[in-house]
């Protein structure tokens, strides 16, 4: 069994924390992705299970074993970086090689590995090559190759596709689904796309200054967020959020709901559809329409002056600044608590 | 349209011939100096400054290189030769000690922080703008102590430590370039702080390692003051030399020797300049101009 | 030591090394550099004359321009067999003026390094804004005068701290040019803190001007320093 637990993590710098106390369970072979905004602490928490950042305090441990102490080498993990991280002086066999030359593999045995790995991620014919002479889907894979001939028991992505344009980015996305469907090894991937996190994952951990806003399968996280945070992050274009007052008269007894102040409604643009005055919960004037072909991306505002977005399969026929009204299925409303941000049953 | 190309035209020419004033001057005195060493003494009284010589004479050149053999104390008698191989002797380790600490240094101050590497780095800042004459007195002091004035392994030791904030100065500059994820990818590859340095970062230092070792060259071969200072008679460097030469008192004055002196301590630099002058540059703007 | 008039002498001169060294320098090298940025043939060669004068040593240079120099049969007879019979240059010779044949010997083995700084910064401003502006309306001359000068400013920063520190320490030129003379004319604190210190044995004194030295340095590359080490944390 190897799976991660992490108990009460925290981390200073100087007198600023800024991982406040992580408690999670990574069961074996789990595919697992801390997502979050840009300083929400993701990649720190990731370069503490690979020891390359000291833990101020809790604990980590790979299977049963508390690896605080333990040098990153010893860990058994393998890190795959966002730029690459290959040496560029070595070849890409060398590449592949150095760290088990470095544990004293004997030579056969790495050159068995390192051709074993370059079979699966197709690279064999670069082998001699260094990385200055690849491109940047080449050079991911050997990055990636170079993680898999460790033949860890935990794998460590920090935002791979980050630097790859956007066609190689699915692709590659792709390949490393594939992969842990082959090695069903244990995988934790830092990322800041929703679409990545959602498509990749098992179990999504969406971290937020620190500290956990929420744990679930990519399902979950969609279906029944805990908090507002969750709710805008995971989704596109984001959900909607609306105060009491700029919805319709009707709202309250059409999601079977008492409304008030305390209360924000959210609801996703996928989740509006036009309807008319006795079953309308929001009504907004018509600003912009985008038409994405597949879909359309209706741009409104209420009365309160507050914007909002449906998602629609076709662009209304109405002129501009004409008044469209909306209705929402009342399961797919979220309520939040106003101040605390906390989903309200 | 015909007046902008004549004036667009004239302007070029003004342009190519400032330019050309300008080498004319900047190449002056290396001419002159060439021209000098060749001539006799008559020519040079004879003659104007900026004639070439008549023939070819290397008679200068031998006295500045191996002495006039009329008699046997200081530069003007015994010639620079030896004084050349003095600072051969001294460049070479200084510059080699030097600049291995300074790649080590960089590497510490980039790749390793600890707490106060940013103070640490400021003060080699710093310690690359002290005038040189402020540290003479402490350092012949500590030279006394170690038993070292006056010999070239004590000259070679305050090369090196001068030196050393300019070299940790180019190092530190081209690894904090150096992503830290090639260390971290190390790392979790079983190496450790001396392996990295040794298979990882040297490895990708060679052009650094050009700039170091030419400006250090440079400075060393070049230098005087400290040379004057801290050597005797025996462990003079070139430059001490050359002055002592064009500076004698006694006898008549030879400017045909004193040329050929000077081309003789400047032809090294020179030479280095010549074959690897775009990292000559390159140290020089290091940290001069950003990026 | 501030009772003693050679002290006042070797200030001075300091003072009026730098700037007329500094000015000169900066003039030159910026001009140069904007004459090189004209998409000039030769380039390459042209750099290789103006720079080749900073890889050489000062001795080497002072003994050369010693000679140029010299009233015998330098420059001055240069003119005079032109024609210009009562041409006099005495200034190596020349109480007064000694010191600023230390400039032409310092402008002429610095100014293409200043060149080459200034010829960096130009090369790394942003064509789009060149274009933009030219796409305004503005000349030539406008354009460098309104938009790539001032845009130069941080290499005039570096450009006047590395000259100034070069002024602060330039000795060897003067020992190798004209020893400081005639008499003391030429002394700078340079020369000063080593005379007392080496040649005079009046190592107090010596010690004295070296800490004044060290004073002026800290002040001027203190803040140049600070602000730099900000800047790059900013970035």
């Amino acid at each position: 069994m190897v799976g991660l637990t992490l108990r009460d993590v925290r981390k200073n710098y100087g007198d600023v924390q800024v991982i406040h106390g992580i408690n999670l369970d990574i069961i074996d072979g789990e595919f697992v992705v801390f997502v979050g905004p840009s300083g929400c602490g993701k990649s720190t928490l990731l370069r503490m299970i690979a020891g390359l950042e000291d833990i101020s305090s809790g604990t980590v441990c790979i299977g049963d074993v508390e690896m605080n102490d333990i040098a990153a080498s010893k860990r058994g993990v393998s890190m795959v970086f966002q730029t690459y991280a290959l040496y560029p002086h070595m070849t890409v066999y060398k590449n592949m090689a150095f760290g088990l030359k470095q544990a004293n593999t004997p030579r056969e045995e790495i050159e068995k590995r390192v051709q074993a790995a370059a079979e699966i991620l197709q690279i064999s014919e670069y082998l001699d090559r260094t990385p200055r002479n690849l491109s940047g889907g080449q050079r991911q894979r050997v990055a990636i190759g170079r993680a898999i001939v460790r033949d860890p028991s935990v794998f460590l992505f920090d935002e791979p596709l980050s630097n790859l344009d956007a066609a190689l980015r699915v692709q590659t996305r792709k390949e490393i689904a594939r992969l842990h469907e082959r090695l069903k090894t244990t995988m934790i991937y830092v990322t800041h796309d929703q679409v990545e996190a959602m498509t990749l994952a098992d179990k999504i951990v969406v971290l937020r200054d620190g500290r956990i806003a929420q744990v679930g399968s990519p399902i979950e996280l969609y279906e029944r967020p805990q908090n507002a945070f969750v709710a805008q992050f995971i989704g596109s274009p984001k959900m909607n959020f609306f105060s009491a007052s700029d919805l319709t008269s009707g709202a309250s007894s059409l999601l079977n709901r008492e409304l008030s102040d305390d209360l924000q409604v959210g609801i996703r643009p996928e989740h509006l559809s036009i309807t008319d005055s006795a079953n309308a919960v929001v009504e907004g004037t018509l600003e912009l329409v985008e038409n994405l072909g597949e879909y359309a991306l209706i741009h409104l505002r209420t009365a309160s002056n507050v914007e909002f977005i449906a998602k629609a399969e076709k662009p209304p026929e109405v002129p501009k600044a004409s008044t469209i009204k909306f209705g929402v299925k009342p399961p797919l409303a979220h309520f939040f608590d106003s101040n605390s941000g906390a989903r309200s049953a | 349209m015909r007046k902008y190309f004549d004036n667009r035209r004239l302007g070029r020419i003004f342009i190519y011939t400032i330019l050309a004033l300008f080498a004319a001057y900047s190449l002056f005195p290396l001419y002159i100096m060439v021209i000098t060493s060749f001539k006799t003494m008559a020519e040079i009284r004879g003659g104007g400054i900026l004639l070439p010589p008549g023939t070819l004479n290397l008679e200068s050149w031998t006295i500045a290189w191996s002495g006039s053999g009329e008699c046997t104390q200081g530069v003007a008698c015994t010639g620079m030769k030896g004084y050349f191989a003095n600072t051969l002797l001294m460049v070479i380790p200084a510059v080699g000690i030097s600049t291995l600490l300074g790649a080590l240094n960089g590497y510490v101050l980039t790749k390793w922080r600890f707490r106060g590497s940013n103070l640490l780095f400021g003060m080699l800042l710093l310690g690359c703008f002290i005038p040189f004459q402020v540290i003479l007195l402490p350092m012949a002091q500590v030279l006394g102590q170690l038993g070292l004035s006056g010999s070239l392994v004590g000259l070679t030791f305050v090369h090196v430590v001068y030196g050393l904030a300019f070299t940790s100065l180019f190092f530190r500059n081209y690894y904090i370039t150096v992503p830290s994820e090639l260390i971290q990818a190390a790392r979790i590859d079983g190496a450790g702080f001396w392996r990295i340095f040794l298979r990882i970062i040297l490895p990708i230092s060679a052009p650094v390692f050009v700039v170091s070792v030419i400006w250090q060259f440079t400075q060393i071969w070049n230098d005087f003051l400290f040379g004057v200072v801290y050597s005797d008679s025996q462990s003079q460097p070139i430059m001490v030399a050359l002055n002592n030469l064009v500076n004698t008192s006694t006898g008549v004055k030879r400017y045909n020797v004193d040329m050929a002196g000077a081309l003789i301590a400047g032809l090294p630099t020179l030479i280095v300049y010549v074959i690897a002058g775009k990292f000559f540059v390159r140290g020089l703007t290091s940290g001069a101009v950003k990026g | 030591m501030f009772s003693l008039d050679r002290w006042d002498v070797a200030y001075t001169n300091l003072i009026k090394f730098s700037v007329c060294f500094i000015i000169l320098c900066v003039l030159i090298g910026l001009f140069l550099a904007i004459l090189l940025d004209q998409k000039i043939r030769v380039e390459g060669a042209l750099r290789a004359m103006y720079l080749y004068p900073m890889a050489l040593s000062f001795i080497v240079t002072g003994t050369v321009w010693k000679w140029i120099l010299n009233p015998e049969f330098g420059v001055e007879r240069i003119v005079q067999n032109l024609g210009f019979e009562s041409f006099t240059f005495d200034w190596l010779v020349n109480p007064e003026m000694s010191i600023y044949t230390v400039v032409i010997a310092g402008i002429w083995q610095s100014s293409g390094f200043v060149m080459a700084l200034f010829l960096a910064g130009l090369r790394g401003i942003d064509n789009q804004i060149i274009h933009a502006a030219s796409i305004d309306g503005a000349s030539l001359p406008t354009i460098y005068w309104r938009i790539i000068i001032p845009g130069l400013r941080p290499v005039f920063f570096s450009v006047l701290i590395i000259l100034l520190h070069i002024a602060i320490k330039s000795f060897d030129l003067i020992i190798a040019l004209n020893n400081a003379g005639p008499g003391y004319s030429s002394d700078v604190p340079a020369t000063f803190m080593y005379t007392y210190s080496f040649s005079r044995g009046q190592i107090a004194i010596g010690s004295a001007s070296a800490t004044i030295m060290l004073m002026v340095i800290i002040a001027i590359v203190v803040p140049y320093l600070y602000s730099e080490l900000r800047s790059e944390k900013h970035a």
